[in-house]
């Protein structure tokens, strides 16, 4: 799972831009599954037919990123966030667009670091003049963060975890149910723009029309020195959620999630996060209502270029996801 | 005059009725049907070939204002907002309330009669009021009521060379594009559905409904964007400047642009050297954060005509932009029926 | 067959836990109360309560969706201390500074009562009392040691108020939960006087899920039932001391009829048209911004639905007070009511005529 890991969170994906860690993805799945689509908004479905009710599975695929605003006469490049990102966090970042152009982040001249905001920043592509900027980069052009990917014991230090780990955990699972018989139809969603606003899932909700719905994304920690408070710890086991901004866990989907996990002897841990949200609220407002869930892998350090996990808890996650789909979901939910 | 009649009609979110009739009246001795929703909506159909894709061009008619909610003994008028307004620039402006348009004022306390330090503080919306001239509340009772709306009392007046004046070019000016399209005297091998919505200011709530009924295959939003090439602010913060041609969109907090529209709008607009400048910000939010995500999903872009002070009592345009924004898009259109969609 | 009157049903609604997502058990209750006044009920994916009462006469019937939110403001166990306390956060808005020394109930693997934990006087520091107290800072005392607490209590357990009901002078009413379950108390009132009436439409009560953590209930419900028209009924600010007047809606003056931008303006007339001519007394209530009820939601369901929009008057919305008076509950169940038997194709058609 290393090696799957590595490779998805290595690849280029910023929010809006999605094609190159698609066509990563896709690779993948492809023979794992009896279809591969993609949808107007670009996600990437890939369908495993058969009998009893359609799940879906959502991990979105994009990254946090950058968007090109301006570039002025002496080629420096002005810019805008393509999902959640501080400031304070780009300093000292390199930024990668689609084309392999890469570049600084630099800042104007402040008397009070507090006064800092991403308008008063630039990236800086090494370009002489304006002229020999646009021939690198265009208005428009969205770029990702560039970062290898490093593991030490069963910590992986990477940028984009978020969602990549997801995807790691659900392109695994399908691998591991290759072949397999189970009672329930699959599709498994890797979404588009969840970083700016849970979007490619909602489309693709209302397009698959599901019975039960999951998501597989990263949540928060509370076990760095002096965190916010929040009972969850790396290496303890994925969570199962409970509450986020966009979705309270139907108490019937929940007890499923941890019955299951308790009697295949999985570890996890009960998710409350306070600041954030995942592509199951899209899917559970689909539209009648859908019985919906999530898994999340612990991350330390969310939308940073430096998030950390443990491949354990993603090992978990996917057998925790195995163990669900090989359960009957009609009988147990619906 | 279409930018005039649209400019000065009376319009906030969920009051759209007067800027309907008025578009209504325009736009239908050339479409095959013309029809409101639910919500207000006023949608008008050109048909084309049945097999032919949907096309869906859209221009928000509601506008920023205010909302009588009380009537005070004294006979003057408690207001709130309807939509995003600044209070900053209410102070000293003509107004008019209700469909009726009483007219009346919002006064401020007089400078001679304030301390020193109240003048660096902006006049909070509670403490602003607006004036009738009824002497008590039974006589304000007989003109307006709780639930009016209120609109700015700006005329349209030509400025300058080609400089327009008015309140509400966001979004009338799209209107006006949108109508002048529909107005030209020609079908295309595909339908073209023009909608006027209602109640963009408050969330996007017309063109959601609009675009689930209709389901086109693509979607286009007019707008008046803000132009901020101004004294004050830095170039790249400028997001559009008048008298470049029309602004396209790569993104906004509310969606992101179909690349394959805005790759053909260039081609477009550079075969037939039509100016076009790109949208600098990803601030704001439009009608196309709505459409884009209704159903399965509508691959959607916005064209805008810069407009500087957007949500103020007196906006202004270049209408060589709004010019060309009609020649841009009917070239767009006259592609999709050469070349088909971009996609 | 319901035979309860309107003071015990709403007593008997606002006695039941029902926070957001975990209305299940205040769901049980109302259609309880309310049995015999529809003819079938279910429940949907999100647990929405949908009742039905069918009209009469010739097919189509126009189709009425009235929605009210079951759901109440809460609180949910974050983390459980050592020392046996729980740390929570909250479900739907809440005041962070009405809890201090509040009575609560976990539903853990029981009941557990508890208090909401409040810094004496005595060991404050200087100045503390002039700063509300930090969620952080918050916790709910059940009396149990750490390990015990661990046995009954889990993270994501729900807390809900523990106030009982409170009859005051008139026909005021206190509780916890009147918001919204005084706008269940006008499904049951509309029933029970559309039960001596002929309708033509088909009549849908939902009291839904929800809405407090962002109308999802009514988005999910209204988009089942496709109604012909929806009126949410939600409870408006009551007239109180320290809130200026041009915010508010006067207590015992009747329902609130709103014009905004979530309300159809003919439904509003309408519904005005009617209270005038029946002499059922009622206020306008205006509000420039469409969010906030299950109006919202409702009126953006599929292709459009015309919505309206009837509040109650409430003082000291999301305490555990929340206080209404029964009269205008009984008011507004008429005016629905008066409003459902006027129903025909042809008013609901001209609905999409602007």
């Amino acid at each position: 799972m290393k090696d799957l890991l590595k490779k998805l969170v290595e690849a280029f994906g910023p929010a809006g831009n999605e094609s190159r860690i698609r066509d990563v993805i896709r690779k993948e799945v492809e023979g794992l599954v009896d279809e591969v689509t993609v949808d107007a908004m670009g996600n990437l479905i890939a369908i495993r037919r058969g009998q009893g009710p359609r799940v879906m599975i959502a991990a979105h695929m994009d990254e946090i990123g950058v968007i090109v605003t301006h570039i002025d006469d002496e080629g420096f490049v002005r810019f805008s966030n393509m999902g959640g990102i501080s400031p304070f966090m780009l300093i000292g970042q390199r930024v990668i667009f689609d084309n392999g152009t890469i570049g600084a982040f630099g800042m104007e001249k402040l008397d009070d670091m507090k006064d800092l905001k991403l308008n008063k920043m630039f990236i800086d592509i090494g370009a002489k003049d304006g002229a020999s900027a646009k021939e690198k980069v265009s208005i428009g052009d969205i770029g990702a963060f560039h970062r290898e990917a490093h593991f030490q014991g069963d910590r992986v230090i990477a940028k984009s975890l978020d969602n990549r780990a997801g995807c790691a955990v659900l392109v695994q699972a399908l691998k591991e149910l290759a072949g397999r018989e189970i009672p329930n139809q699959v599709y498994a969603v890797f979404t588009v723009q969840e970083e700016l606003g849970l979007r490619g899932a909602k489309t693709a909700a209302y397009g698959i029309n599901p019975d039960v719905g999951f998501a597989v994304d990263v949540t928060g920690t509370g076990d760095t020195p002096e965190a916010p408070t929040m009972a969850v710890k790396l290496g303890e086991g994925p969570t199962i959620k409970v509450k986020d901004r966009v979705v309270l866990t139907h108490p019937r989907v929940r007890r499923f999630m941890t019955e299951t996990a308790e009697k295949n002897g999985i570890p996890y841990q009960l998710e409350i996060l306070e600041g954030g949200g995942t592509d199951t609220g899209p899917i559970h407002l689909t539209r009648e209502g859908v019985p919906s869930g999530a898994i999340s892998v612990p991350t330390r350090y969310i939308h940073t270029p430096s998030e950390m996990a443990d491949m354990n808890d993603m090992k978990n996650a996917v057998k925790l996801f195995v163990a669900i789909l090989e359960a009957k979901l009609d009988e147990a939910i619906l | 005059m279409l930018l005039k009649t649209l400019t000065e009609a009376f319009g906030v979110s969920g009051q759209e009725q007067e800027v309907a009739a008025i578009l209504r009246e325009q736009v239908s001795p050339y479409c095959d049907k013309v029809e409101t929703d639910a919500l207000g909506n006023l949608i008008a159909i050109k048909n084309g070939n049945e097999k032919g894709p949907k096309v869906m061009l859209s221009a928000h008619m509601d506008e920023i204002g205010l909302m009588v909610m009380y009537i005070e003994n004294s006979g003057t008028l408690r207001f709130k907002p309807i939509g995003g307004v600044d209070p900053r620039v209410l102070v000293s402006k003509s107004v008019y309330v209700g469909k009726d348009r009483v007219p009346g004022v919002i006064g401020a306390k007089p400078i001679h009669l304030q301390k020193r330090e109240e003048a660096d503080k902006p006049f909070d919306i509670d403490g602003l009021f607006i004036d009738i001239g009824a002497k008590d509340k039974d006589e304000a009772e007989k003109l307006v009521k709780p639930g009016d709306g209120i609109i700015f009392a700006t005329k349209y007046q030509d400025i300058g060379t080609s400089r327009a004046k008015a309140k509400a070019f966001d979004d009338r000016v799209g209107c006006a594009v949108l109508a002048r399209l529909l107005m030209m005297d020609k079908q295309w091998n595909f339908t073209l559905q023009g909608v006027f919505t209602a109640q963009e200011e408050v969330g996007g709530r017309g063109a959601q409904v609009a675009s689930y009924s209709l389901e086109p295959d693509i979607a286009i939003a007019f707008e008046g964007t803000t132009a901020s090439d101004v004294p004050g602010s830095k170039e790249h913060l400028y997001s559009t400047s008048l008298g470049k041609g029309p602004a396209l969109t790569h993104a906004d907090a509310s969606f992101v642009a179909d690349p394959r529209i805005v790759k053909r709008l260039m081609e477009v607009a550079d075969k037939n050297g039509i100016p076009y400048q790109m949208r600098e910000l990803t601030t704001g939010g439009t009608d196309a954060g709505r459409i884009h995500l209704v159903r399965e999903g509508i691959p959607a872009v916005v064209v805008s005509v810069p407009t500087r002070y957007i949500h103020s009592p007196a906006s202004i345009i270049d209408k060589c932009d709004f010019e060309n924004a009609i020649k841009l898009m009917a070239a767009f259109l006259d592609s999709i029926e050469e070349r088909g969609l971009p996609f | 067959m319901a035979t309860i009157g309107l003071a015990e049903f709403l007593s008997s609604i606002i006695s039941e836990p029902g926070a957001s997502g975990h209305e299940d058990k205040v769901a049980a209750v109302v259609q309880k109360g309310m049995s015999g006044l529809f003819d079938e009920a279910r429940t949907d994916a999100l647990g929405n309560l949908i009742m039905l009462k069918r009209g009469i006469g010739r097919a189509p019937h126009p189709r009425v969706m009235l929605a009210a939110h079951m759901d109440e403001i809460g609180l949910m166990v974050t983390k459980i201390e050592d020392q046996g306390c729980l740390r929570v956060t909250q479900i739907g808005g809440i005041d962070r500074r009405i809890l201090p020394g509040l009575e609560v109930v976990v539903h853990g693997r029981r009941r557990l009562p508890g208090v909401v934990g409040a810094k004496p006087p005595h060991v404050q520091d200087p100045g503390e009392r002039e700063k509300s107290v930090k969620w952080e800072d918050l916790y709910v005392d059940v009396g149990l040691t750490g390990d015990e607490a661990r046995e009954l209590v889990r993270v994501g357990d729900i807390i809900t108020f523990a106030q009982t009901p409170i009859e005051l002078q008139g026909r005021f009413m206190a509780g916890k939960t009147m918001d919204d379950r005084a706008g269940v108390g006008v499904l049951f009132e509309c029933l029970r006087i559309l039960r001596d009436m002929r309708h033509h439409a088909d009549v849908y009560c939902v009291a839904t899920v929800q809405e407090e953590v962002g109308v999802r209930g009514a988005i999910t419900g209204a988009y089942g039932i496709v109604p012909d028209v929806g009126i949410a009924i939600d409870v408006g600010f009551g007239d109180q001391s320290s809130v200026p007047e041009y915010e508010t809606i006067s207590m015992d003056k009747g329902p609130g009829i709103a014009i905004s931008p979530a309300v159809h303006p003919a439904v509003f007339e309408r519904l005005k048209t009617i209270a005038r001519e029946l002499e059922i007394a009622h206020q306008t209530d205006p509000s420039p911004h469409p969010g906030g009820t299950d109006a919202f939601a409702i009126q953006v369901t599929r292709g459009g639905i015309p919505t309206g929009l009837v509040s109650i008057p409430l003082r000291y919305m999301h305490t555990a007070v929340e206080t209404v008076c029964l009269t205008d509950v009984e008011r507004a169940g008429r005016l629905l009511a008066e409003f459902i038997v006027r129903l025909d194709k042809k008013y609901v058609e001209g609905l999409k005529c602007f």
